[in-house]
């Protein structure tokens, strides 16, 4: 009894000795997917099955959404012409923007959201693939074409707005992810790890077991092979990549009476079943995360 | 043919034999449906298993699968605290037979039809057989909270070592029976709702809605039903236990009110979350504090006794700290089922409450994803301390002496809550660890669960193998349980 007591005692100090990720971001791979990050997609108004229980639901007017999530590129661009123009300032927690507020119910649960500035990027976070040198943002080489991450809800916002797009309500994104036919994927029926970016879905940007995984380049699932990584090609319905997996996405819609922002499409840290089309997540608006990005929409 | 029909009669005639099939069972689902689980997607094996077995899984139906899952399981284990308690508390041979014999076809049939069901492709027949066999269980259940009814005559208490009212009413009969009430009504609570998303096929998980600001009172009831269950099971086997350790003196007239009181305040409390969800919890808050309490004289009363019996094993009549402790330990079994209701506190207790009183300033900032694992593994370890309680008291009920004793009862004492702790953290890490730097806790957290959980179903492996064998020998451990009629056996100062 007493060698086993000192086996699991061992064991637990072995295992906690692991060494950590490093802060600093990873050397990456880096390949050409061929995605256009500036291209937009067509999604046709009309009913669909929404939800896991396929409720019939409807959208008014054709839309248009982003074919890829905004890139770390796109992001760091917007910043800087943001802050250049005044529109956003810099405090010494990150990037800040205004907001309007939203209204307050005093609900249980419920955090007041007032008007007046929020953070939009954090600074000095050692899991940005942004750098800022007091002047500029740059991107971390060889994550350019990475979805952007780290950005709060108010920065998903800010920077659809500023492209006068806006943040797809969670109707317009599960439309655009899944079209008419109720599927779970936006490919299809299952999943495999080579439709999408997962825990432990073995894609060329894992790294060690030690390491929570990292971002796949937009449009990285097309079916291409990288460094012997076969893809599949597994755009959704209507032509979007990344649709499921890779990272959750904020949505425009606003949980009532919490003030908790929707997220949409699984990330690279939850399992197959979490990238159904309508699984979701949330946090708070000033939330951010490795594993959140986003992408736009539009009126057509 | 003879030789057929005694071992049936030992296997679903006997406690002991029952209670064998339902761990079996348990055991064996365990093992087929576990081959699914994340850390088998993980190493491909869950899709070989997939299609060697021939399952029909649709990604839309996973939720609906997961609840019929839990929902043969605690059938199981449910049936297996009415074994107990049929053995253990005063009734008459025919109504312990015609509960058992309820409860065992029930969840029997529950378990098959319910997995053919859900992983093997839609049989409607079979979702009939599902329902029928729970509503079996159910009925089972009637007849026990029936059986049980305090208020009997021969069933009056005398004896003032033990509870009871000045008319004699038993109040731990009493507790038995108000935790059989609360368990029927709860089950009506959950069943009725259930019914409905069942016809409907709109199942959900309970972690996946937590966040949503206004729940339907369908999914309030769902919710209400699954805490109470889980709970009314834990309190069927303290109270188990405490018959079987024969809980006495003035701490089992102190927590035999206290358990009533707080049961019936918990189950209010729960009820009440539907109509008036701001204040339930409080009820519910308070009828722990009952219950926990109640739980905490037990574990004096049973600590006090395995100090005594110790140290009057080993003829020491002045002992000192730590004679007592070593009397403490002495037999892992007793010691073990009351220190997993103790450690239960650290590892489920201590959890919810801080999460409670962190939800909106921690928990609520995180992603619902991060809240859900704290709530997933909340709930698990809580189950999982359920059921090795209930394999330490078996080890007793099949007379495990010596070092299988011994090595029973530590291996599942310590593996389980090296697995329970681990668990407990990975449910917490994002506590004191970054998203990106998690990978590591959550590898050696992973890794110990696995561990400890591989040494509990182990052990109960080789118990399970041990019995298996027996019963091929004519003359085995079985034959004599067999002739230990279960009621011959009642507690007589009881029914004094």
């Amino acid at each position: 009894m007493k060698r086993l007591i000192i086996f699991l005692i061992l064991l637990s100090v072995a295992a906690a000795g692991c060494t950590s990720v490093s802060a600093g971001a990873p050397p990456v791979p880096v390949f050409d997917t061929g995605a256009d990050p500036d291209s937009w997609a067509t999604v046709p108004a009309g009913t669909f099955l929404q939800g896991e229980h396929n409720h019939e639901a409807e959208i008014a007017a054709d839309y248009e959404m982003m074919v890829t999530a905004v890139t770390n590129a796109q992001f760091a661009a917007y910043l800087n012409e943001a802050l250049t123009e005044g529109t956003l300032t810099l405090s010494e927690a990150g990037v800040m923007g205004y907001y309007p507020g939203d209204e307050f119910h005093g609900h249980e649960h419920e955090r007041e959201i007032p008007a007046g500035d929020w953070l939009h990027f954090p600074l000095n976070e050692p899991d940005s693939r942004l750098t800022f040198d007091g002047q500029t943002f740059s991107v971390i080489p060889g994550y350019e074409d990475h979805p952007a991450t780290m950005v709060t809800w108010f920065g998903a916002q800010g920077y659809c707005e500023w492209g006068d797009g806006r943040l797809p309500t969670d109707l317009e994104w599960e439309k655009a992810a899944r079209s008419e036919d109720g599927r779970p994927y936006p490919w299809g029926d299952d999943i495999e790890p080579a439709n999408a970016n997962f825990y432990k879905s073995g894609d060329p940007f894992e790294g060690s077991p030690n390491e929570v995984g990292n971002t796949t380049p937009v449009g990285f699932y097309n079916g291409q092979i990288y460094d012997g990584f076969q893809t599949l090609d597994s755009p959704s319905p209507y032509g979007l990549y990344d649709m499921a997996g890779n990272v959750w996405q904020w949505t425009g819609d606003v949980y009532p009476d919490t003030h908790l922002r929707t997220l949409r499409g699984g990330g690279k840290m939850d399992y197959g079943y979490d990238l159904r089309v309508w699984k979701f997540n949330s946090a708070e608006p000033d939330f951010y995360s490795p594993s959140i990005g986003f992408r736009c929409a539009r009126d057509s | 043919m003879e030789a057929i029909k005694i071992r049936f009669n030992f296997l679903f005639r006997s406690t002991k034999g029952l209670v064998l099939v339902a761990i079996a069972l348990i055991s064996l689902e365990t093992i087929f449906f576990g081959m699914l689980s994340g850390p088998m997607a993980e190493m491909g094996i869950r899709d070989f298993w997939i299609r060697s077995m021939g399952m029909v899984l649709l990604a839309a139906e996973r939720e609906g699968r997961i609840i019929m899952l839990y929902h043969t399981i605690a059938m199981a284990v449910v049936s297996i605290e009415v074994y107990f308690i049929t053995n253990i508390v005063p009734m008459s041979k025919d109504r312990q037979a015609m509960i058992n014999g309820l409860v065992t076809v029930g969840y029997i049939t529950s378990m098959i039809f319910g997995m053919w069901f859900a992983y093997f492709g839609h049989n409607y027949v079979f979702h009939g057989l599902f329902i029928f066999g729970q509503s079996l269980l159910f009925f089972g259940g009637v007849l026990l909270a029936i059986t049980l009814w305090p208020w009997q005559k021969k069933y009056h208490v005398t004896n003032p070592e033990y509870a009871h009212t000045r008319g004699g009413v038993d109040l731990e009969r009493a507790a038995f029976f108000t935790m059989a009430v609360a368990t029927l009504g709860s089950v009506l609570y959950g069943a009725i709702p259930g019914s409905m998303f069942g016809n409907g096929f709109e199942s959900f998980l309970a972690e996946d809605v937590v966040r949503l600001p206004h729940k339907t009172p369908l999914e309030l009831a769902i919710i209400g039903h699954l805490h109470i269950m889980l709970t009314l099971i834990a309190i069927a086997i303290m109270l188990i236990i405490g018959r079987w350790l024969d809980f006495k003196g003035k701490g089992h007239k102190i927590a035999m009110p206290l358990t009533i009181l707080g049961t019936v305040i918990i189950t209010l409390g729960v009820w009440a979350v539907v109509p008036f969800e701001p204040i339930a919890h409080k009820i519910i808050n308070g009828g722990s504090i009952f219950i926990l309490a109640a739980s905490f004289f037990l574990i004096a009363y049973t600590w006090r006794q395995q100090v005594q019996r110790g140290l009057a094993e080993k003829g020491i009549t002045q002992a000192h700290f730590g004679q007592k402790v070593r009397a403490l330990l002495h037999d892992p079994l007793p010691f073990g089922a009351t220190w997993q209701m103790l450690y239960m506190n650290f590892v489920v207790t201590a959890i919810g409450v801080y999460m409670a009183i962190n939800l909106d300033e921690i928990f609520r900032v995180w992603t619902a994803r991060e809240e859900r694992i704290t709530l997933t593994g909340h709930w698990h370890i809580l189950a999982g301390i359920i059921a090795t309680i209930i394999l330490l008291y078996y080890g007793d009920l099949v007379g495990l002496k010596g070092k299988v004793r011994q090595w029973f009862g530590w291996v599942i004492i310590i593996a389980s809550d090296v697995a329970f702790t681990a668990a407990t953290i990975f449910s917490i890490k994002r506590l004191f660890v970054s998203e990106t730097a998690q990978q590591p806790i959550t590898n050696w957290t992973m890794l110990l669960t696995d561990i400890g959980l591989f040494l509990v179903l182990l052990v109960l492996g080789i118990l399970m193998v041990w019995r298996l064998i027996d019963l091929f020998k004519k003359n085995g451990r079985w034959t004599k349980e067999l002739k230990e009629t279960s009621l011959d056996n009642p507690k007589k100062e009881v029914l004094q």
